[in-house]
């Protein structure tokens, strides 16, 4: 479904991402771990439409058809979601609007009706029951004063909302702790299924416990240079990122 | 232009000495005479340093003729002021055109309080109106002046003591005619202790031609009393606007005033309160989104005389294209205002390289024991938020409205009213060209 094709993106004329192939089908798991400064965000950025970075060559393809010329909020029409390591703080706009508008502006580009305010706040409660977050959350401002791990829950909460084709979760495991890993994890497995697939970016092997991966990936240098199954993300917790490093000179 | 004024107020003060006492006669000829000297304010003088007027004051505009009722042929159907109403709130109303009265657009009373126009209450209530009339307005400029020397109609309110009324009093000012017209509006307002009021205001230009309304206002908020006022200046883009404001309130007093300035060509807002009994509050905030070549101009002063008051003021500014803003905000803590605290905050978006803000915080403190905060910024939208709405699905557009609203809000969450709320996200909606009637 997503397809990733020889990508070299640079920012500010320095080349972040150095010929990234990656093919990922409904029903996956593909973790990316690697080293800081590696090109995980900068991947995942980049995938979402970022126009910060100029991409220098390859192709994104989802469902056989380039992204690359598409705006971020067309590739969000598609289904393409990003949770972000650092969710902006947006005073003014309530968690409830916001989602809000997201979801009916979804399903606008769907050509669907959109959700009235009661069917919504509906799922809402569904979801956020799912995710053990307290109702007033939805009047909340977006983001602003929340705790790492309440922002982190807040990404999942929108991605359980927006229910995406492909998900991308950046980061999602830094700044929580074990019991909220725990919740975020097992928001993140209910929506598995084999009409989406996830792309799991992180530091540590920790998450990987909670959201088991098909496929376990490690970028360095802004290149896959290692990819395996679960079992690579623990000799990668075992044995640290320098055998990769050296492997690679 | 200032000749033709002058002439006008000389060959009319007949009808205005007919109307009042020689008291308020020799007052409007005193404030004529301080016009002529004076003339229009220039871009040299301090307070119009930003706006000149210039422009303003070439076209060869009517003059609206003192204490004339409007005659039929004047007459406008409901249906074509309809829209520049907040309709589904039960309301007073009080409709003028080109400055003078429309009995068959209005809904006034006498029963609990007064809620009509001055141009009567020069007849009903001389002893009120002149015990009131020009009493906060003084020392001002000249653009006061002239309005001090020509205004005779207007809102007039009074309420006695303890009296809340019951519902909010619209008030509409409707320009319209096949000339370019300038007025001269005149409001009176009197709360006595412990009573409340809410005032929904809008200025409202039907015609094509260059129309410029010169407002003054005079409010006087007695103790324990409490005054809300929302003023809708989303005016079309060859009307203009000065109005200046004068708030005196006493112990315990509480004004709050919402300045939301969307549309119209110029406008320039003189917001100015006087705490003079203990423990009174004003509260000010203001939104201005400013596009084309229009001009926003905010210059407020509150006046601390009596200690324990507070003042709290919130502006925001969102300027796009060629469209200039200003703000000047004064404090001034008078030496026995003690325990003052005073708040003020300008914050603006600058959406295009040619949209420009003049912002300045001017406070005097004489006071020793007093906590006084004020900052103003000037920014852009912020990418990384945008990029996050966007990889949500809003849309381009839709993203920088909603960011927007939000830079916005604060401005605007004090206004209680659904319906006017409803009333408000479409005006700055339909300003950003998004459909917003249901983002607040």
């Amino acid at each position: 479904m997503l397809e990733i094709v020889n990508l070299h993106a640079s920012i500010d004329n320095k080349v972040i991402l150095n010929g990234i192939n990656l093919k990922i089908n409904l029903g996956e798991v593909h973790a990316i771990m690697g080293p800081n400064g590696s090109g995980k965000s900068t991947l995942s950025n980049v995938i979402a439409g970022h126009d910060g970075y100029d991409i220098i060559s390859g192709d994104i393809l989802f469902d056989g058809d380039s992204v690359l010329d598409f705006p971020p909020e067309k590739r969000a029409h598609l289904g393409l979601f990003l949770s972000f390591q650092y969710p902006v703080e947006i005073p003014g706009i309530t968690v409830s609007n916001f989602i809000r508008t997201a979801l009916n502006e979804i399903r606008k580009a769907k050509g669907e009706e959109s959700l009235g305010a009661s069917p919504m706040l509906k799922l809402m409660r569904e979801k956020m029951k799912v995710l053990e977050m307290d109702k007033g959350f939805l009047s909340r401002s977006l983001n602003e004063g929340f705790s790492g791990g309440e922002k982190k829950r807040n990404e999942i909460f929108q991605m359980a909302m927006l229910e995406p084709k492909m998900a991308i979760l950046d980061e999602t495991d830094s700044g929580l702790d074990i019991d909220a890993l725990r919740v975020v994890a097992n928001g993140v497995n209910a929506l598995r299924s084999d009409r989406n697939a996830f792309i799991v970016i992180t530091h540590y092997q920790r998450l990987l416990d909670y959201i088991i991966p098909d496929f376990v990936h490690v970028l360095f240098n802004g290149k896959i240079v290692k990819s395996g199954g679960k079992e690579l993300a623990i000799e990668l917790e075992k044995r640290g990122y320098d055998w990769i490093k050296k492997e690679q000179k | 232009m200032k000749d033709r004024l002058s002439a006008f107020y000389w060959l009319n003060e007949t009808q205005f000495a007919q109307a009042s006492s020689e008291q308020i006669t020799s007052q409007r000829r005193s404030a004529i005479e301080k016009f002529e000297i004076e003339g229009f304010p220039s871009v040299r003088d301090e307070e119009w340093k930003y706006t000149s007027l210039k422009k303003l004051i070439t076209p060869d505009y009517l003059f609206p003729s003192p204490f004339v009722p409007l005659d039929q042929e004047e007459q406008i159907d409901f249906n074509d002021i309809k829209q520049f109403l907040v309709n589904d709130i039960d309301c007073y109303q009080v409709v003028f055109i080109n400055g003078r009265y429309s009995s068959w657009l209005s809904e006034t009373t006498h029963t609990n309080y007064d809620i009509c126009t001055l141009g009567s209450a020069w007849k009903k209530y001389p002893e009120v109106v002149e015990s009131y009339f020009n009493k906060l307005t003084k020392d001002d400029g000249p653009l006061v002046q002239l309005n001090t020397g020509l205004a005779w109609e207007g809102l007039y309110i009074n309420v006695p003591k303890n009296i809340i009324v019951d519902k909010p009093i619209q008030v509409l000012y409707i320009s319209t005619g096949d000339t370019p017209v300038f007025n001269q509006t005149r409001s009176l307002i009197i709360l006595s202790e412990g009573s409340s009021a809410e005032i929904i205001e809008r200025h409202h230009s039907l015609t094509n031609h260059e129309t410029w309304t010169n407002a003054v206002d005079e409010l006087h908020v007695g103790s324990n009393a409490k005054i809300h006022w929302v003023k809708l200046q989303h005016d079309s883009s060859n009307a203009s606007l000065t109005q200046h404001s004068k708030i005196h309130q006493e112990k315990d007093s509480t004004a709050i005033v919402h300045t939301i300035s969307t549309g119209g060509k110029l406008i320039r807002n003189n917001l100015d309160f006087s705490l003079t009994g203990k423990g009174a509050e004003a509260r000010m905030f203001g939104l201005s989104l400013g596009s084309d070549r229009q001009l926003v101009d905010h210059h407020t002063r509150v006046d601390h005389i009596a200690p324990n008051c507070s003042s709290h003021e919130a502006y925001k500014g969102i300027y796009d294209e060629s469209s200039r803003g200003v703000f000047n905000g004064k404090i001034y803590v008078h030496i026995d205002a003690q325990k003052t605290q005073a708040y003020q905050q300008n914050n603006n978006l600058i959406l295009s390289e040619k949209a420009t803000i003049d912002t300045k915080p001017q406070l005097e403190i004489f006071a020793d024991d007093v906590k006084c905060t004020h900052g103003c910024t000037i920014g852009q939208l912020d990418e990384d938020a945008l990029f996050y709405l966007r990889a949500r699905g809003i849309r381009n557009k839709e993203a920088k409205a909603l960011l927007m609203l939000a830079f916005a809000n604060d401005a605007i969450a004090d206004i209680q009213h659904p319906s006017l709320r409803v009333k408000l996200s479409q005006l700055i909606g339909r300003k950003l060209g998004v459909d917003m009637s249901n983002a607040l």
